[in-house]
């Protein structure tokens, strides 16, 4: 992945600071910003798909397999959109 | 009477068995790809960035994006990493609409030229309300009256949040933020009205102009995709939520979404081809106080300033309705 600013050398500057890797932002976790976590109860959740489709950091995802949703903490920032939008109350925010 | 009973309450332990084995079912109409990536710097709870997320989504991968300086600018390009997954360019607060009428007439005869294949490629500009309303007011303006085949979104967080809370001819009467302190001498803070951009933009006789808010989401994307569908300019005026501008709690962006449209601050409506039409008409309006209770820039609002901004706001949901009505019997 991409190295951190102040280790890139300017030889190594694409001419017109064009960055070439799409969507590298994701080697950055913004889940270090996060006070409160979503702690998510699979039996009360009616699978509405609204956690996911609410949450701005696309941090929730569906796992057909086990037939739960699954949070990816690396970005998940702890607003918690998907506690309070949840409409079974199958999400509950709790302390990190 | 008996089996009947039994029937009843073999009903009922079906029904429970059935709620308890609720599996996920994919999605309709809701891509599952992401165009804005994971690790954008966002503050928690934006609401704007999931806006720009429902808008690509409903776009698809065939699009280039050319994004004024504002919030999603800023937190999805700090160099070297950029969010988006999709081609992306960064310009100036001021020519967002033109750089996306140059790349619309560049892609437009390179196809001609068949240096690249012949589909059908979206150009979407991006502004927030700052680069929309007051700096990029007159690139945007070209671009509308010379009829270029863009999608032009403003995703209106009501002020410059970015740079710390400072006003834009966006901010609605009675707001308070850095730069229009309410006190002694402003006691409403914010002492202009919102600009109407969407009546500015449906004066230019676009063919599809439109609000929208991302709590309504499927209202959202059905008009990106309507804007993508005509032949010529659209603009689509958005209202984001901002946690940090607006001071409300991080978890409340997607209810105040919703209040703004059931209180008629912000309705929901389109104007296709000149003619209005309200998409979401509540049986009857919630009194604003109910929109403001909670948000720390109308803190100070008090009960005469609340009643003026009250008549105002009923007096333009009225004239709207009346305007939809007038161009349904039509």
């Amino acid at each position: 992945m991409t190295k951190p600013m102040d280790q890139i050398l300017w030889q190594e500057i694409e001419p017109g600071g064009v960055i070439t890797e799409p969507g590298n932002a994701s080697c950055y976790h913004t889940g270090a910003w996060r006070s409160q976590k979503p702690k998510y109860d699979p039996d009360t959740c009616i699978k509405c798909w609204r956690c996911y489709i609410m949450c701005p950091d696309c941090a929730i995802s569906p796992d057909y397999e086990n037939n739960v949703f699954v949070w990816n903490f690396n970005y998940c920032k702890g607003c918690g959109i998907c506690a309070y939008e949840c409409p079974a109350n199958a999400i509950v925010m709790e302390e990190d | 009477m008996a089996s009947a009973v039994s029937d009843v309450s073999i009903t009922e332990t079906k029904m429970a068995e059935t709620e308890k084995k609720k599996v996920i079912k994919p999605l309709k109409n809701f891509p599952m790809e992401e165009y804005i990536n994971s690790g954008h710097r966002a503050c928690q709870g934006c609401a704007e960035v999931l806006a720009v997320r429902h808008v690509l989504k409903a776009i698809g991968p065939d699009v280039v994006m050319a994004m004024a300086t504002g919030c999603m600018e800023i937190i999805s390009s700090p160099y070297p990493y950029t969010s988006w997954t999709v081609p992306w360019i960064h310009i100036a607060f001021e020519n967002a609409a033109a750089v996306a009428s140059g790349i619309e007439a560049g892609l437009k005869a390179l196809k001609r030229k068949k240096r690249i294949p012949d589909k059908e490629i979206t150009i979407l500009a991006m502004g927030g309300d700052g680069g929309t309303t007051d700096i990029g007011f007159q690139a945007l303006s070209g671009m509308m009256e010379r009829g270029h085949k863009i999608i032009y979104v403003c995703v209106d967080n009501e002020a410059y949040m970015n740079t710390g809370i400072q006003r834009s001819s966006s901010t609605p009467f009675g707001a308070t933020t850095t730069t229009s302190p309410a006190g002694r001498v402003a006691p409403a803070g914010q002492m202009t009205w919102k600009k109407d951009m969407v009546a500015i933009a449906a004066a230019h006789g676009i063919p599809y102009t439109a609000t929208a808010c991302p709590t309504f989401y499927n209202d959202l994307q059905k008009k990106i995709l309507k804007a993508k569908e005509v032949d010529g300019p659209s603009y689509i005026h958005i209202l984001s939520v901002c946690p940090t501008g607006w001071r409300v709690p991080l978890h409340k962006a997607i209810e105040y979404g919703q209040l703004a449209v059931d209180t008629g601050v912000f309705p929901l409506y389109e104007v296709e081809n000149g003619v209005w039409k309200l998409n979401r008409k509540p049986k009857e309006l919630k009194p604003v106080v109910e929109y403001f209770k909670g948000q720390g820039r109308y803190r100070h609002l008090d009960d005469t300033l609340t009643a003026e901004i009250q008549d105002k706001i009923t007096a333009r949901w009225n004239r709207l309705v009346k305007m939809c009505e007038a161009d349904k019997e039509d």
